[in-house]
């Protein structure tokens, strides 16, 4: 084809991730079933799912959910399931997702002009953007004021109850997994704009892609890693034994939470312009992540976990709104709180109880959430700061992740363990988004 | 009032009176518990901590245990327990993972004695042992369960969960040693006091978690659990597998259970989520509740009985931020307002009626309907004690069949099968569906059908054989039209069954009465003839005499009264017909001044007649002209109940009539008539509606609910993922015999041998072989 002067488009990524080399992924992948059967119900397998097979037993599961979302019965029409993935992948500008989304969206018999602006989409899915900015960015926002303009009877376009669930569902679990795109730095698919090129790379130019961050050198030096990680588990222990400890004061303990949630993490301030495929698709570009109630002004009350928790109610809204629903998320949920392997980088045999549940809790920490039975101090000791800088990154501005950031914490740890902070991060906030608009959908139908 | 609310059972020296009421707390409440003498309650929650005295007329509070100013995390209380023996001593479970005791009779203000922060996550559940005085039981979020003497530091002996989240903790009552544990993953666990290293016993008793427990007050043996699962269940546990005796299906997760003091059956419920009403069950009555209280405007959190031993007083706390005291006389009893009698059509025509049975019996003499019915056996409900406060319950059963042709579904089902809707000419349908209708004995379908070729076809002569026969103009359409009124007024009749018959006719014969009086100078043999007279007079032109004279064989086939074909036979052999034609075409105003009349007794026709009087001369009328009066009769068609002719003719007619018709309608009848269809089994039919329908609502039918559950090809066992791998005996299931590739999509397989794949593939090897490609050595054969 060349000879007759055809361009023929070559992929440009070496691998499904710019931060984890692909040989990694392959050795670590003993997990060929669940890549094969990825692949002939998908008919491919994609950067995402090559990723999460570090995990197969969450890979099941997800796929499961995944595939309940945008393929089993529901109330919205296939195509508009993927057209609201477009609209919430497009608030994290993730060009990744959108493209994804929005070849799905085709293939399900979608309307190409919507694609090209989200003015051209039907004024019901267009009314659904203060939900999507607010479950985005600043869930705790979402009042029932929200729900109400969307479902009560005077509302035009009106959603039903059952419908604006799954579309909360799907922004919801879009979101988070655009949080996982950037977290892991995936390469665009071959077929996406950015995956390929038409004449191969000068040897000088190192192929990047223009979305993701490129590597940048950052091999940590060994020394002072391997004692970091030492300490850590030392410190873990050191939790898990003290369980009487001085009995600390509610107001210590309030100090403690407020401290995590409004410490001053630098997440980059510098941001590129949105991709010009996104541009069409987002409304108020700038709106963004701003931490949990600035004291004082507005200051939304925080949420106490045990007044409304996945477990007692949100499950049982969902499952009665959209049937099943509730059981897929509550598994996903399940899993990625017990999933361990026992071991910590070069360490086996370990109870990383303690540390997932830092990780979980300090997310949902920073969506204003907050447990009575959790002290926060604890965060401080095995969370350290260039991990925080990562996790709130991936969190509240997943867009800004640069390979800098994803090297710089755990430099010890294995891939795989970080693709698994990675899950947490990304499931603990789905949960957090999901809960504040369950909790505004059960005041409103109260 | 003071006469009602007095108690009659035991209750000791002091009977507890008292009313309906309720109070404000300040703050939403989580838990509440009474003391043993049923004279305070204590409600306890995130930002309350309270003790009130029930008084005769209002609640008043008696105590504020949250003090301080800033107060700890150890007053957030997710439970609270007042011993039943100490009248000093509660307990509280806090969300931040302490137990606190407190005691009322320290004389400071503060009355918090002990703190043991020995778990880790929140508390769920605090429970004193029934009748030991220092033994405290409590159940956290992180799995363990402890047991904590009061007169020590700390816990006594811890029992595992095994990292599962404990949700509620009973001492039994009657088993000194024995508690039950509910767990977040379903299963409920037995324990005995004294041995912390293993449960005795375990089930599973619900999906998803079990959010409560309440051992029966007299009953060793059952235990109720409630679960996210939106069930109650009550477990036999005095056999060696406990055993699920009751299950009551409630609407709403189930946050609390507690049994109704001296009622053996009878428990409380109230939800974790949506529903805020409180429920008192009958377990041996699981489908209605036997009593409810709605007057909690959010979810209610705690529920308990004043008394241990009075039932006729709840006391409930809600997230509303209030407290109520339910007198159990001021309950709604939702039996009262169910629907006693039950009534459903069978899809034959049956009838089955289920009425209580005292109403029956009642007028026991009188039969409902003249014809075949018969008595189904009665259906009543066992009455074991006979002071039980349900009323006797028994209803009688009873199923009248038809043996009126006219009411039998069996030409619905035959039209349904022969009807041709699509795939041929548009005359050709019509003819065809005409035909079927005539065989059928259904002639005013029939001529629908006819009519509707005649009005819709070109209006070129060739292919309209009735026209070119008559030969006349097809200005004659529009006269067809007047006939619909008539006409289909005299189907209506044939349709009901004899006594709607029996009513119809006086109405007739006054219209025709009035007709009559109209217009005298029309010469008619009697009142209900003239009526009819008019109507086919049209129709007799149209229809020349082959419609009229196949109708007269069926005589014999109709139940009408004689009178109602004496007419037709008048009808027909009256000659006149033509000449009244030729006389009121050749004087139009004539006509239709008379016609107007009888226009405003019947409606259906005077949309037709009144338009007619116009274009009634000119030469070519054109389809549309037709589509308001299409319009009606498809209507008329489906408010009749034939909703497949309306559907049919929908069809059939396509982008002709669509328009005219607004789509909630049109999605209406189809739904109507597929629905049909579906109870008849006759899935190819309304697959086939389905797909020819125009709405969107309708045709995405087909794309719902279309998933194929497949069997592995080679282990025979059930392919549980989606993809085209077994994963047990990890092969491509369905490959191609003759490629070996999987087939996705059309599979065919030879049902001798049960070797098979892609259709094409199979078709060609067939051609050129007659052995199956699988070498298996069957001959197969490809028809």
């Amino acid at each position: 084809m060349s000879e007759e002067g055809i361009e023929v488009p070559r992929a440009l990524a070496s691998g499904p991730s710019a931060f984890i080399p692909a040989k990694e992924l392959l050795i670590e992948g003993l997990n060929q079933d669940i890549l094969v059967e990825s692949f002939l119900s998908l008919g491919r397998v994609d950067h995402l799912t090559m990723v999460m097979a570090l995990h197969p037993s969450y890979l099941s599961c997800f796929l499961r959910t995944q595939h309940a979302l945008f393929e089993l019965d529901g109330p919205l029409p296939r195509d508009w399931r993927h057209y609201v993935s477009v609209m919430a992948a497009a608030r994290h500008h993730c060009s990744y997702m959108v493209q994804q989304h929005s070849k799905a969206f085709l293939e399900a018999g979608g309307d190409k002009s919507w694609l090209s602006g989200i003015k051209h989409a039907p004024v019901k899915l267009r009314s659904l953007h203060t939900l999507n900015k607010l479950l985005a960015h600043r869930p705790w926002l979402i009042t029932q004021q929200h729900i109400q303009e969307l479902v009560c009877a005077g509302a035009e376009p009106r959603w039903s109850l059952a419908e604006l669930i799954h579309a909360v569902i799907l922004m919801a679990h879009t979101h988070s997994l655009c949080s996982f795109v950037w977290g892991c730095g995936l390469n665009p698919e071959p077929d996406h704009i950015g995956g390929y090129a038409f004449h191969p790379p000068s040897p000088s130019h190192i192929p990047r892609s223009p979305h993701s961050p490129a590597h940048e050198d950052s091999r940590p030096e060994l020394v002072d890693g391997a004692v970091e990680v030492e300490v850590l588990m030392k410190r873990m222990v050191e939790l898990q034994q003290q369980q009487e400890e001085e009995e600390c004061t509610q107001e210590e303990m309030v100090t403690r939470f407020e401290r995590q949630r409004s410490e001053s993490i630098p997440t980059a301030v510098v941001r590129g312009a949105p991709p010009e495929l996104v541009l069409g698709l987002v409304e108020e570009p700038e709106f963004r992540y701003e931490d949990f109630a600035p004291r004082g002004e507005q200051s939304p009350s925080t949420m106490r976990a045990q007044d409304y928790s996945w477990e007692d109610h949100g499950f049982s809204l969902v499952q009665r709104l959209l049937p099943d629903m509730g059981q897929f998320l509550d598994e996903e949920f399940q899993v990625v709180s017990n999933l361990t392997y026992n071991r910590m980088a070069m360490h086996e045999d370990v109870d990383t109880y303690t540390l997932r549940k830092a990780l979980w809790n300090y997310i949902h920490c920073l969506y204003g959430i907050r447990y009575d039975d959790y002290d926060y101090g604890s965060v401080n000791v095995l969370l350290e700061r260039s991990l925080k800088v990562f996790v709130k990154t991936m969190a509240c501005h997943p867009e800004q992740t640069t390979a800098r950031i994803y090297h710089a914490f755990w430099r010890h740890f294995r891939h795989s363990e970080k693709v698994h902070a990675n899950l947490i991060v990304m499931e603990a906030r789905l949960q957090a988004a999901l809960l504040y608009t369950l909790r505004s959908i059960t005041a409103y139908i109260k | 009032m003071e006469k009602m609310s007095r108690v009659t059972t035991a209750l000791g020296s002091s009977s507890i009176t008292g009313r309906t009421m309720f109070c404000h707390l300040d703050a939403p409440a989580n838990a509440i518990s009474v003391c043993r003498d049923a004279a305070q309650v204590v409600v306890a929650g995130r930002n309350i901590f309270k003790i009130y005295a029930l008084e005769e007329e209002q609640f008043v509070e008696k105590l504020n245990l949250r003090v301080g100013r800033k107060p700890s995390l150890n007053f957030s209380c997710a439970d609270v327990m007042w011993h039943q023996m100490e009248e000093n001593l509660l307990a509280t479970a806090a969300t931040n993972g302490a137990v606190v005791t407190w005691n009322l009779g320290k004389p400071s203000r503060n009355k918090q004695d002990q703190l043991f922060t020995e778990h880790k996550r929140t508390v769920n559940k605090v429970c004193f042992h029934p009748t030991e005085a220092y033994m405290l039981l409590s159940g956290s979020q992180d799995g363990f369960m402890k047991c904590f003497d009061l007169r020590k530091k700390e816990s006594v002996s811890t029992f595992s969960g095994q990292s599962e989240s404990v949700r509620d903790v009973q001492f039994s009552m009657k088993d000194y040693f024995t508690f039950a544990a509910s767990f977040e993953n379903g299963n409920v666990q037995l324990w005995d006091i004294r041995r912390p290293d293993r449960y005795e016993r375990m089930f599973t008793a619900h999906t998803g978690p079990v959010f409560c427990c309440d051992w029966h007050p007299d009953d060793r043996g059952w235990l109720a659990t409630g679960g996210r699962d939106k069930m109650v269940k009550v477990w036999d546990m005095t056999t060696n597998r406990a055993k699920e005796i009751y299950c009551v299906q409630t609407i709403a997760s189930v946050a609390r259970v507690k049994w109704r003091p001296e009622k053996k059956f009878h428990l409380a419920t109230c939800s974790m989520m949506v529903d805020h009403n409180i429920y008192v069950w009958d377990i041996r009555r699981p489908f209605i509740p036997f009593a409810t209280f709605e007057e909690h405007k959010d979810v209610t959190t705690g529920i308990v009985w004043r008394h241990q031993h009075d039932p006729h007083y709840l006391l409930s706390g809600s997230k509303d931020s209030t407290l109520y005291q339910h007198m159990f006389k001021d309950a709604t009893r939702p039996v009262d307002k169910a629907n006693p009698e039950g009534l459903c059509f069978g899809l034959m025509g049956d009838l089955a009626f289920a009425v209580n049975e005292s109403l029956v019996s009642s007028d026991a003499g009188r039969k409902p309907y003249p014809g075949g019915d018969r008595r189904y056996p009665f259906f009543s409900f066992k009455k074991p004690n006979p002071t039980e406060q349900f009323a006797h319950v028994s209803s009688a059963l009873s199923v009248f069949e038809t043996d009126l042709d006219s009411s039998r579904m069996d030409w619905f089902v035959k039209t349904a099968q022969l009807y041709l809707l699509s795939g041929k000419p548009f005359t050709e349908l019509c003819d065809h569906n005409a035909t079927v209708a005539q065989e059928l004995k259904r002639p005013q379908v029939s001529t629908t059908w006819t009519m509707l070729r005649i009005m819709f076809s070109d209006p070129a002569p060739g292919p309209n054989h009735s026209l070119s026969k008559l030969g006349s103009l097809p200005l004659m359409n529009s006269f067809s039209m007047k006939e619909m009124g008539p006409e289909s007024r005299l189907e209506r009749c044939k349709g009901e069954s004899r006594p709607d018959n029996v009513h119809l006719e006086p109405g007739n014969s006054h219209i025709s009465n009035n007709n009559e009086e109209n217009e005298e100078t029309e010469g008619s043999d009697g009142p209900t003839e003239y009526m009819f007279g008019d109507a086919e007079l049209d129709d007799d032109d149209l229809y020349p005499m082959e419609h009229d004279n196949q109708t007269v064989p069926e005589e014999p086939v109709y139940t009408l009264p004689p009178e109602a074909f004496q007419l037709r036979h008048e009808i027909i052999d009256n000659p006149s017909a033509p000449e009244h034609l030729q006389q009121d075409k050749a004087d139009s105003p004539h006509v239709s001044g008379n016609e107007a009349e009888v226009a405003c007794l019947t409606p259906i026709e005077s949309f037709s007649l009144i338009s007619i009087s116009q274009p009634l001369y000119s030469p070519h009328l054109h389809a549309s002209f037709f589509c308001p009066i299409v319009r009606e009769m498809l209507s008329h068609y489906a408010e009749r109940g034939d909703v497949q002719m309306a559907v049919s003719v929908l069809i059939v007619l396509g982008e002709r009539i669509r328009k005219e018709i607004d789509d909630l309608t049109q999605e209406h009848w189809y739904m109507s008539y597929i629905d049909l269809l579906q109870r008849f089994e006759l899935w190819n039919v309304s697959n086939d509606v389905i797909k020819l329908s125009t709405c969107s609502a309708i045709t995405c039918l087909n794309q719902t609910s279309t998933t194929l559950h497949i069997n592995c090809s080679n282990c025979k066992r059930p392919m549980s993922n989606k993809g085209w791998i077994c994963d047990r005996c990890r092969q491509c299931a369905s490959a191609c015999a003759v490629c070996h590739h999987v087939v996705k999509g059309l599979f065919v397989w030879c049902q001798g041998c049960s070797h098979g794949g892609h259709l094409e593939h199979i078709m060609n090897w067939l051609k050129n072989n007659s052995h199956c490609p699988a070498g298996c050595g069957h001959l197969c054969e490809y028809t």
